[in-house]
């Protein structure tokens, strides 16, 4: 592990990067549906008028020379525009990426900052009634699909108890204290929604992950050396348990930028999930491969850090 | 729950002697699978596990003959009823009756949720093994592979696979065994890639591991370090996995049959069920209740039979 | 009805022994929508009904915030860009036609001073010409004055081809010529009994030219008043979100008197329907929400809280059933469905008619749709009360198979009729909507026992209606045997709706599938009767050329027609807002109000 090497996979990254988008434009161009299906059946609108809005928005050119003229236009930081609302594709995703930042960021901290204690504490006692509470609340959170869930928090916290609203709205009209109190008002359900369901998940692997470095003989040795239990804990076990978590976290944090598609949904959250899944359904190719290659382009990131950390966690990991 | 825990199972239990980890050959009284299984038996919670799912298998597999109503009866005189005699779960807002719905449902639910299951394990621990023992450009490939496959918008991906398999696949095993493989390999491929990079984590940490290289300058083969001595240390991950992603590839599937990608409309699913009833909540509760209740219920059994594979597999542990 | 028939209630009308709302009322029990018939009456020389006034505040602004949720957020606001009425309807909050069409398929003036009419000679005899006068004294957004120059400015640029319009329908066949600075004339080629296209309603937005002018043509996205419109409305532009948000503020110089009653507007997209309706009828976080396309059953509920109402309005979406005339499962010269071939099974009229016979429509509106699908006869829309006397609907098991037995097909071994070794095996497919996906069950069980089997399929709405070429699950490749959808019918003249039963049109490799007639039926009774429909002159006999036209598509069972869909929408118990459905949803934004 060392400067060379990070050097050498940011520089392999390039290519792999061009790779995908190649794949991500070949699929998005096959996949079935076109982005005017909405004027095929309306009986007003005559089919030249279709035809033309294809041929001007270039729809009808070979998929090659789509991917060239996008590539080419990316290059100058051009994103293209959106056949739906004929917007820059940059600006569509700007506008909506403060929100999407804040509330799928805001779940993301929930449920690392509660996972991790909570899974190292149920691993430590495996089987107690902590493990078995903690276990059972990270069931429900990955058993139940999140439109589920958020239909239970709205029907129990906005129309039974009317304590919370549930349309979320990017532009609160207020100011000062009122408005922050607006905005985390609004925003608490579907934080805890989306934070319920990543949490359960992380629970399950810190405890699996915890068990599994317990028991490994370097640990028996520092216990043996008659180092305290906490520290044996949070020194040895917890940061060598950390490598699945890493990965795990490592796999989410692309998300905070790609939101979340059915929460956004339930709440109308404004985030860059439904602007993807709204494009996606339209066909709006330049929508979707804007915000699809940023996503790729996090992926690829996120998953070099984590290899990073890897040799960070444990330093007799080497890359070759 | 808690006061069938056995005592042993607590982790302030003498750890193992380091030996038994770095050598297995004083094991060898018994098979590994054996141990394996012996140690599974006395899981009490996992052997729960085990009879909870096995008595749903048994439900959905016996149930239809026991109670042989039709699952698309409609019935507008008896529409959204709450459980009855006539109706020992109720109906829907169709009429027809939940119980046999769920009893159908849940043959496709859990067949879909244990396949897909079992592929994307496959997928995910070959390519994280190879790629966390291969180094180089092979784990540069696998590792690009992978960002791929977590970078593709699923919808686009699922519309163009449908597409283009959808009609040929149907034409060899039907309309409901084509609908099946389809998902079951379709949620395979989509959720493969964290396993991989789990894996391939694991395996990069284990195989710098005192125990794995003892064994190499003993003179293991490559393939019996992985199988031997790092593939059991990083199942951990793996079994936790497994168990997440059966109750993802029940919701998934109901995602699938939504977008009119899975199975036909008519054929109640139990993640299908769940979201036709959402609507319904606060007017018929019991429709939702159900088939949630049966996937957590399903969820849960399964967790445990993982907890106990993970404390069996675990080389160190003698119980 | 014949022609004579329907001369002899014009007469009645014009004397006064009939009421307008009756003729209408008849008219729509054949098959003709509100404003065609409206317009009849005004060809006749019996004036449009201007229906008094509610509105009841006495001074502009006061009411707050108006809260508007559409689930689907308007994506772009200029509104000869519209794609769907999501768009026309945020583009209405700011901009405004000359006239617009009411409840009762009435005109009604907005940036006109009148509606035209014979009596004053702005509607010519001939049906050649209509004369518009401008109201004065209608001021931008921005200030400059409405003038006629604005209204020629946008026929030039709905027209022109570079420009691609939506609504180039509307424009492209007609001319327009400036009067003097508040008269135009729209001039058509022939006589034309529908004359109120251009510049009313939905696509009859007038913009500025001031600002439009250099992006006619080939640069027409650039326009930075595309995302920022300037209109003549009641609300100025304030934020616009695609999809998310629009949002407006008073027009504190707004033309009408004391309106509008808000203070300001915000239009919320996104989400679902259902969750839309709670937020409006449940918790009232909203105080209307559009296009309420959920099951009655559940708006009913949440209306039982008291806190919202749901309210109906007539319009011309039917859902029907498609029956295919040609072979889906036989590939000539690669196409499958080709006109070369005929369908094995449904061109037997005994096996269309006990299909039609098995669509149980009473319990598709009783027990799916309720007041939002209101079980139809007719092609075109048709009020329950006033079943046509020709055209009946009926859902009869036993007749079914009666029909079925005498015309040959027996029962197999397996419970499937057939007749010379083919199976009445039929797969039957729609888009993903779940009351649609119900309605196939229904379907599909009472074919059952008739011994007719059916496959069901449902395909994503996004490629369902596509016009890829590639793909073989769009609704105008057909390539299956029965299909659902709603035709929706934005333009209240039913000559265009009717053309997708003409054999010209067959959707066809040839033409990639552009043709408007999916079923592929062909008759030249049909043929003949369009085109005559199209040269005739006389409004009267074209209009029961029409009705005709409706008949014979019923009757033959080229489609089943299964539920007319009314436009739905949901407020709050406060808000008075009317709703047309022959309009935009926002149509008359500037008169809503909030009982205090």
């Amino acid at each position: 592990m060392n400067r060379q090497y990070i050097i050498r996979r940011i520089l392999i990254a390039i290519p792999s990067l061009l790779g995908i988008s190649v794949i991500l434009f070949g699929v998005l161009a096959m996949a079935p549906g076109d982005p005017f299906e909405e004027l095929a059946t309306n009986p007003a609108i005559p089919p030249e008028v279709r035809q033309a809005l294809r041929a001007k928005f270039g729809l009808d050119d070979p998929v090659w020379q789509r991917y060239v003229h996008w590539l080419s236009a990316m290059v100058q930081g051009d994103w293209g525009f959106s056949f739906q609302s004929r917007m820059d594709v940059d600006m569509l995703i700007l506008q909506r990426l403060p929100v999407t930042l804040i509330v799928i960021g805001a779940s993301q901290i929930l449920a690392i900052s509660v996972a991790i204690p909570v899974g190292v504490l149920a691993a430590i006692r495996p089987y107690s009634i902590f493990d078995q509470i903690a276990s059972t609340f990270a069931m429900i959170g990955f058993s139940l699909p999140t439109f589920f869930t958020g239909l239970v928090l709205i029907l129990v916290f906005s129309i039974q108890l009317d304590w919370l609203p549930f349309v979320y709205r990017a532009d609160v009209d207020a100011t000062g204290w009122a408005f922050y109190w607006e905005h985390i008002k609004q925003s608490i359900m579907p934080v805890i929604v989306l934070g319920l369901a990543q949490a359960g998940a992380l629970v399950r692997f810190m405890r699996s992950s915890v068990l599994d470095v317990i028991r490994l003989d370097y640990v028996t040795t520092a216990r043996s050396k008659g180092i305290g239990e906490r520290k044996v804990i949070v020194r040895h076990v917890v940061r060598n348990a950390l490598i699945p978590i890493v990965t795990l976290v490592a796999l989410q944090l692309p998300a905070v930028f790609g939101g979340a598609i059915v929460t956004e949904q339930i709440f109308r959250v404004p985030g860059i999930g439904s602007l993807l899944i709204a494009a996606i359904l339209a066909n709006d190719t330049p929508v979707v491969m804007g915000v699809t290659f940023v996503f790729a382009c996090l992926v690829v990131l996120f998953n070099l850090i984590a290899d990073i950390l890897y040799g960070w966690l444990d330093p007799r990991i080497s890359f070759r | 729950m808690a006061g069938s825990t056995p005592a042993s199972l607590s982790a302030e239990a003498p750890a193992a002697p380091a030996v038994v980890a770095v050598s297995p050959r004083k094991a060898r009284s018994i098979s590994p699978a054996l141990e394996t299984w012996r140690r599974f038996r006395r899981h009490v919670l996992a052997v729960t596990g085990a009879v909870v799912l096995s008595i749903l298998v048994l439900a959905v597999l016996v149930g239809p003959y026991i109670w042989p109503v039709p699952i698309n009866e409609i019935d507008f005189a008896a529409k959204l009823e709450g459980p009855s005699l006539a109706h020992p779960l109720g109906t829907d807002d169709l009429g027809q009756d939940l119980l046999a719905r769920m009893m159908y449902g849940g043959r496709i639910s859990l067949a879909v949720g244990l396949a897909a299951m079992l592929v994307a394990l496959t997928v995910g621990v070959l390519v994280g093994a190879v790629a966390g023992m291969a180094s180089g450009w092979l784990d540069a490939t696998l590792m690009w592979l992978t960002d791929l496959f977590l970078a593709l918008p699923t919808l686009p991906v699922l519309l163009l696979a449908m597409y283009l398999f959808r009609d040929s696949v149907k034409q060899v095993l039907g309309v409901e065994g084509g609908a099946f493989v389809l998902i079951v390999v379709v949620i395979g491929i989509l959720r493969w890639m964290p396993v991989a990079r789990l894996v391939r984590a694991q395996f990069l940490s284990l195989r710098e591991k005192e125990f794995v290289e003892a064994a190499r300058a003993l003179g293991a083969s490559k393939m019996r370090q992985v199988v031997q001595h790092i593939l059991p240390n990083a199942l951990g991950p793996v079994i936790v996995v497994g168990t997440i992603d059966v109750a993802a590839a029940i919701l998934f599937e109901s995602t699938l049959s939504f977008l009119g990608l899975g199975f036909p409309s008519d054929v109640p699913t139990w993640g299908s069920m769940l979201r036709d009833a959402k609507d319904y909540l606060d007017i018929a509760a019991h429709w939702a209740l159900f088939p949630g209740a049966a996937i957590f219920l399903t969820v849960l059994a399964i967790n445990f039979i993982g907890d106990g594979l993970r404390d069996a597999f675990d080389p160190r542990r003698v119980l | 009805m014949n022609e004579r028939d329907l001369r002899g209630l014009l007469d009645q009308v014009k004397a006064g022994r009939m009421a307008r709302r009756a003729f209408v009322r008849r008219l729509a029990a054949v098959g003709l929508t509100a404003p065609m018939a409206t317009q009849l009456l005004a060809l006749s020389g019996v004036a449009m009904a201007q229906p008094k006034s509610t509105y009841k505040p006495t001074k502009r602004g006061g009411g707050g915030l108006l809260k508007v949720l559409w689930w689907q957020g308007p994506t772009l606001l200029n509104p000869h860009f519209a794609v769907g009425t999501k768009d026309q309807d945020g583009s209405r909050l700011f901009y405004e036609p000359l006239a617009r069409w009411d409840r009762d398929g009435n005109l009604q003036p907005v940036l006109a001073e009148t509606i035209p009419g014979r009596e004053d000679g702005t509607l010519a005899a001939d049906g050649k010409s209509v004369t518009w006068k401008l109201k004065k004294g209608v001021r931008w957004h921005d200030g400059q004055p409405l003038t006629a120059d604005d209204v020629v400015f946008t026929w030039e640029y709905a027209r022109d081809p570079a420009t691609a319009t939506l609504t180039s329908g509307s424009y492209k066949n007609v001319t327009v010529e400036k009067v003097d600075q508040h008269t135009v004339t729209v001039k058509f080629p022939g006589a034309t009994p529908f004359w109120a296209d251009a510049f009313v309603a939905a696509a009859g937005c007038i913009i500025p030219r001031h600002l439009f002018a250099d992006y006619i043509g080939g640069k027409s996205r650039e326009a930075p008043t595309n995302l920022k419109p300037v209109g003549t409305g009641p609300y100025m532009f304030k934020d616009f979100k695609p999809g998310d948000l629009v949002s407006g503020v008073i027009n504190p110089n707004y033309h009408q008197d004391n309106k509008p009653y808000f203070d300001a507007i915000e239009m919320k997209g996104g989400g679902d329907a259902v969750s839309a309706a709670r937020a409006v009828l449940q918790s009232g976080e909203y105080d209307y929400a559009w296009n309420m396309q959920v099951e009655d059953e559940i708006l009913s509920r949440l209306e039982k809280g008291g806190k919202g109402k749901v309210v109906i309005s007539p319009g011309g979406n039917i859902e029907h059933i498609q029956l295919n005339n040609t072979d889906p499962w036989t590939e000539v010269d690669g196409e499958r469905s080709s006109i070369k071939t005929k369908h094995p099974t449904l061109s037997d009229p005994a096996v269309r008619r006990a299909l039609s016979l098995l669509v149980d429509k009473a319990s598709v509106e009783k027990h799916i749709y309720g007041r939002t699908g209101i079980a139809t006869a007719n092609f075109i829309n048709n009020p329950k009360r006033f079943v046509s006397t020709t055209t009946k609907y009926e859902f009869n098991v036993d007749k079914a198979i009666d029909i079925l037995e005498k015309a040959g097909w027996k029962k197999g071994g397996d419970g499937i009729r057939e007749k010379d070794g083919k199976k009445l095996k039929l797969v039957y497919q729609t888009s993903i909507n779940q009351p649609r996906q119900k309605n196939q069950a229904i379907v599909k069980q009472a074919a059952q026992k008739a011994g007719i089997d059916i496959e069901l399929k449902s395909v994503t709405a996004s490629v369902f209606f596509s016009s890829d070429v590639a793909n073989p699950d769009t609704y105008t490749k057909f390539y299956c045997d029965l299909q659902m959808y709603t035709t929706t019918m934005t333009q209240p003249d039913p000559e265009v709706f009717m053309l997708q039963f003409t054999s010209a049109e067959v959707a066809t490799k040839a033409n990639k599938w552009q043709g408007r007639n999916i079923t592929r039926w062909r008759n030249k009774e049909y043929d003949d009767n369009y085109t005559a429909s199209q040269s005739e002159l006389d409004p009267v006999k074209r209009a029961a050329m029409l009705i005709k036209a409706n008949e014979m598509v019923v009757n033959n069972v080229v489609v089943i027609p299964v539920v007319s869909r009314p436009g739905v929408a949901a407020m709050t118990s406060k808000l008075n807002a009317s709703i047309s459905g022959w309009d935009n949803n926002t149509w008359d934004l500037s008169d809503w109000y909030k009982d205090a």
